[in-house]
């Protein structure tokens, strides 16, 4: 038995979506396309892009072998011009004469011409295909003056097309008094207006033109008012007419004002010719948008392979870029007092015009209108369509919450499961999130697995949310717990072991934990009772990270590098000679480090003792290199030599590490101090940064290099040194106490509710109350400061763990080996 | 395969050489053998010190600790973390490689491990 036939007349992306959809989900028809243009299906949507460097390839739907790939018949250039309804067959153009058991009418919309004397002149265009935009261009090249009849949508769309093409003086003339009168209000149409205007379109409006003059070709519109401009070339773009005229010669019921009728299962007066996209006429309305035909098309589908699913009406809500200028408009986006209330707000400054409709009760989003500025178009749209109840202060919705960064992905997550996210493919958000979960966690990788945001595309900021927000909230799961011993956050377990005053490891785990610990929460509960009590860590030496462990950084081969303190990288040449004697005298490599101090490398851990027995005599101390704990504070040479210094930034850096030194915190902390805006400290690149001004210090925090660098950001200007200093207690001691285990001071700040502008409430405003409490906790810490080094070097006790074999005390590693490298020696392993 | 005959009883340090809740470096002969006090669970572990992962002399110097319902004790070498049972030898990092354990027993303050005879 052969398959039935279904015959698609036209090949618009409506057509072709019916085809896709039909085959990823049924093989029991035969199917059979018919198109009138040249070329298989392109995406009209973004038609304008052609004249801003597109191909019609690049344009296009589909790869051209996926026709036959799917078994599709596809006649190009064949319109077919009869429908025999009683034999069920149609005849092309071309002279073919086929049989279908259904034929689906796709056949899309023309642009609608108006009667006007002269539109038969050579330079005037219509704008639908690429045959009308390569006429355009082909035209354009002669052409200095070109007008765009039709203040719409697709006119506005041609107007930046002539713009596109180099035409240097663009007109739009519109009919009604406004510019895109089916989507925007006067108000808002204004806006518009003025935003187009000073990117150098001259719009007019209420002008009803006449007619075209000119010899054979155009050169002046003329208009009822008795004035005229003259051009050089027409786009008309007045409108669009359903193409029913091979449905009305085929006796099937159209509309009076054109379009084929159907009914809620797409099916015209014969139940086995349905019809679909542009050329469709449901309840008296013409859907003129791609997302309503791609629903059609899904529900013809469905009829065909026994679905129950049906059309009833489409949101029309829509969003794009006309010309650089953000519009979008959404549900109820004319609804007025009294029946609702509205929020507008108008920025004429930036070209802003932002309205929401609300109900009476001030529970719900009736729809709205954006101009200028449509970032919240999707939440918005979602808000009326899920019926999201709104906060207490709808103008949020609008305005943002003022002054605040935005919680990214915070909002998108509050949708229900079954919020349409990507109307064009119909894809929910549990859709979304469910291949985001099934570790689809890119915009591309999703585009693939869920067809999301691969149709008009404006979902796909909404797209991006969903996919940051539920990573986070996936990821948030597992980082806020500190590991499978312990069911708190370092944030809680810190407040739980200051409040319980415990001391030891053992004491936490005892109390809040369970098993044996490990790796990961033994280091982190170190690092809580540092941050709190400051004692000597290495009494309990076992719960720390290697490095912390022996006071030094392990490094390849299982020698240590030894650092010791030159605060602000000032140093004086006798303490650089004693460096270099010990050095020479233990074998070690020298270099410079990033932080404008030097490294002692290839250390036996048998020597470390000895080797800061002599740097302490000398009177270095512990760099802290080792530690999640402040490194150093660079420094730029200052007021001091360099002419162009403000302030004395060295002895400023020199008083902020000593001041910090040896306080341990979630992950390293390092600073710098620039004495003048060239910044020659790289502060911004710093946890905190200070800046001299003409009138102080700006002082920067948040900032890192490594793998992901960020630029430290401003918390406050031209502050006096107190003021910073204060300011710098309460900031620190904010991210010890609050930040996740090994988190560094940027990361932190971009997972924090409010970002910097919570993070400056906090630390400037006091918003918390807690400022005083954080300088006296500061306090505390600096006062118990001792340097870890000399302790372990008075300590004979503490001085014997750091043997390599505790049998053979003496006796050194024999598998480290050196080998020489340029004058210095490296680990050989 | 080694055996109980096969072996015997050397004795590598004091109790109180190793710290509590960590381990250190034993040289027996040309082997350095890691020992570890669990104290908090009143037990003692030996293994090999050589990290097979970046083949490092380290293990000894490496955090201890359980994973795990059943608790099974481990070490994880400072260098990268790769963790290890101090049970079996496994590496429970998952990754192919595994260690060499001893046995230990303790006796009038004495740590004893059982190596090849």
């Amino acid at each position: 038995m052969s398959k039935p036939t279904i015959i698609v007349v036209g090949n618009g992306m409506v057509g072709y979506k019916f085809c896709e959809k039909l085959v990823s989900r049924s093989t029991s028809y035969k199917i059979v396309v018919f198109g009138e243009e040249p070329r298989r299906a392109y995406d009209r949507v973004h038609l304008s892009e052609y004249f801003a460097g597109k191909s019609a390839d690049d344009l296009s739907l589909s790869a051209e072998s996926w026709y036959d790939d799917n078994n599709i018949t596809l006649h190009l250039d064949d319109p077919i011009q009869e429908i025999n309804r009683t034999a069920q067959t149609v005849h092309s153009l071309k002279g073919l004469n086929l049989k279908y058991d259904y034929l689906v009418l796709a056949t899309g919309s023309s642009a609608f011409v108006p009667d006007i004397p002269g539109v038969e002149k050579d330079g005037v265009f219509v704008y639908r295909t690429i045959e009308d935009l390569d006429l355009i261009k082909a035209y354009a090249t002669d052409a200095r003056r070109g007008a765009v009849m039709g203040g719409g949508l697709l006119g506005l769309e041609a107007a930046k097309a002539l713009i596109d093409l180099g035409i240097s003086e663009t007109h739009v003339i519109e009919f009604a008094p406004r510019l895109m009168p089916r989507q925007i209000d006067s108000a808002g149409s204004a806006m518009l207006q003025s935003k187009l205007r000073q990117l150098g379109l001259n719009i007019h409006l209420n002008k009803s033109t006449s007619h075209l003059a000119g010899d054979h070709k155009i050169s002046a519109l003329k208009f009822n008012d008795d004035t005229s401009l003259a051009i050089d070339m027409l786009v008309i773009s007045a409108g669009i007419r359903p193409r029913d005229e091979l449905a009305k010669l085929a006796g099937l019921q159209t509309g009076s004002r054109g379009g084929i009728i159907v009914n809620e299962k797409m099916q015209s007066s014969d139940p086995s010719i349905f019809a679909i996209g542009e050329c469709a006429l449901y309840e008296n309305m013409i859907y003129g948008l791609v997302a309503p035909g791609y629903e059609m098309a899904d529900v013809v589908v469905s009829q065909l392979i026994g679905g129950e699913k049906s059309f009833h009406g489409f949101d029309m809500s829509t969003k794009l870029k006309l010309i650089g200028v953000d519009v979008a408009s959404f549900g109820d986006a004319f609804i007025s007092e009294p029946d609702c209330r509205t929020i507008i707000f108008e920025d004429t400054h930036k070209g802003v015009y932002k309205r929401i409709n609300i109900s009476n009760d001030g529970k719900y989003l009736l729809g709205g209108i954006l101009i200028g500025e449509a970032d919240a178009y999707n939440m918005l749209l979602q808000t009326v369509n899920n019926k999201i109840v709104l906060p207490p202060n709808p103008e949020d919705l609008i305005l943002g919450s003022r002054g605040e960064a935005a919680n990214e992905g915070a909002g998108v997550l509050s949708l229900p499961d079954d919020a349409l996210i990507c109307s064009c493919e119909a894809v929910t958000k549990a859709a979304i999130c469910d291949a985001v979960n099934d570790g689809c966690t890119t915009v591309d990788g999703i585009k693939k697995c869920t067809k999301a945001g691969t149709g008009c595309g404006g979902c796909v900021p909404l797209v991006k949310d969903l996919i940051a927000g539920t990573m986070k909230a996936n990821g948030q799961y597992i980082k806020n717990v500190v590991c499978e011993h312990f069911d708190y956050s370092r944030q809680e377990l810190y407040d739980l072991v200051k409040i319980n005053k415990l001391k030891s490891y053992d004491l936490v785990l005892d109390h809040f934990g369970n098993g044996d610990g490990c790796e990961v929460c033994k280091p982190a509960v170190a690092s809580i009772l540092s941050s709190l009590w400051n004692d000597v860590i290495v009494k309990q030496d076992t719960i720390q990270d290697s490095n912390d462990r022996f006071l030094a950084n392990i490094q390849k081969g299982g020698t240590y590098s030894v650092v010791p303190r030159v605060p602000g990288g000032e140093i004086t040449a006798d303490k650089l000679i004693v460096l270099g004697q010990v050095a020479k005298k233990y074998g070690l490599y020298t270099k410079i480090t990033g932080g404008q101090r030097i490294d002692l490398f290839g250390a036996h851990l048998n020597d470390l003792p000895l080797i800061w027995e002599e740097l302490i005599d000398a009177g270095f101390e512990s760099g802290h290199a080792y530690g999640k704990a402040l490194r150093t504070v660079k420094s730029c040479v200052g007021s001091t030599w360099c002419r162009f210094g403000l302030h004395d930034s060295v002895s400023f850096a020199i008083e902020i590490e000593e001041r910090y030194k040896g306080i341990r915190a979630p992950h390293k902390i390092k600073g710098g101090v620039s004495g003048c805006i060239r910044e020659c400290a790289e502060a911004q690149s710093k946890d905190f940064g200070v800046i001299a001004t003409e009138k102080g210090w700006n002082l920067y925090v948040c900032g890192n290099g490594g793998s992901k660098p960020q630029h430290a950001q401003l918390l406050a200007s031209d502050i006096d040194k107190e003021t910073l200093v204060k300011y710098l207690d309460r900031f620190l001691m904010f991210y010890i106490k609050t930040a996740d285990p090994l988190t560094r001071t940027a990361t932190w700040l971009n997972k924090m509710e409010g970002g910097l502008s919570y993070l400056k409430n906090v630390v400037i405003n006091d918003s918390l109350g807690i400022g005083a409490q954080l300088e006296e906790e500061m306090q505390s810490l600096i006062d118990s400061y001792h340097c870890e080094w000399t302790e372990v070097v008075n300590s004979p006790e503490l001085r014997k763990r750091f043997a390599h074999f505790i049998n053979a005390p003496e006796e050194k590693d024999p598998t480290v080996k050196f080998e020489p490298m340029r004058e210095q020696l490296k680990a050989k392993w | 395969m080694e055996t109980l005959a096969d072996m015997k009883w050397v004795m590598a340090c004091y109790c109180d050489d190793i710290p509590e809740n960590g381990g250190a470096c034993v040289k027996h002969g040309d082997e350095q053998i890691a020992i570890y006090n669990f104290s908090r669970r009143g037990e003692w572990f030996a293994t090999q010190n050589l990290c097979p992962h970046k083949q490092q002399m380290v293990l000894s110097r490496g955090m201890i600790g359980s994973t795990g319902e059943a608790c099974e004790p481990k070490v994880a070498c400072p260098f990268h973390k790769k963790t290890f049972s101090l049970l079996t030898g496994e590496c429970l990092s998952g990754e192919e490689f595994q260690i060499k354990t001893y046995p230990v027993k303790i006796q009038d303050g004495r740590v004893y491990i059982g190596v090849a005879a």
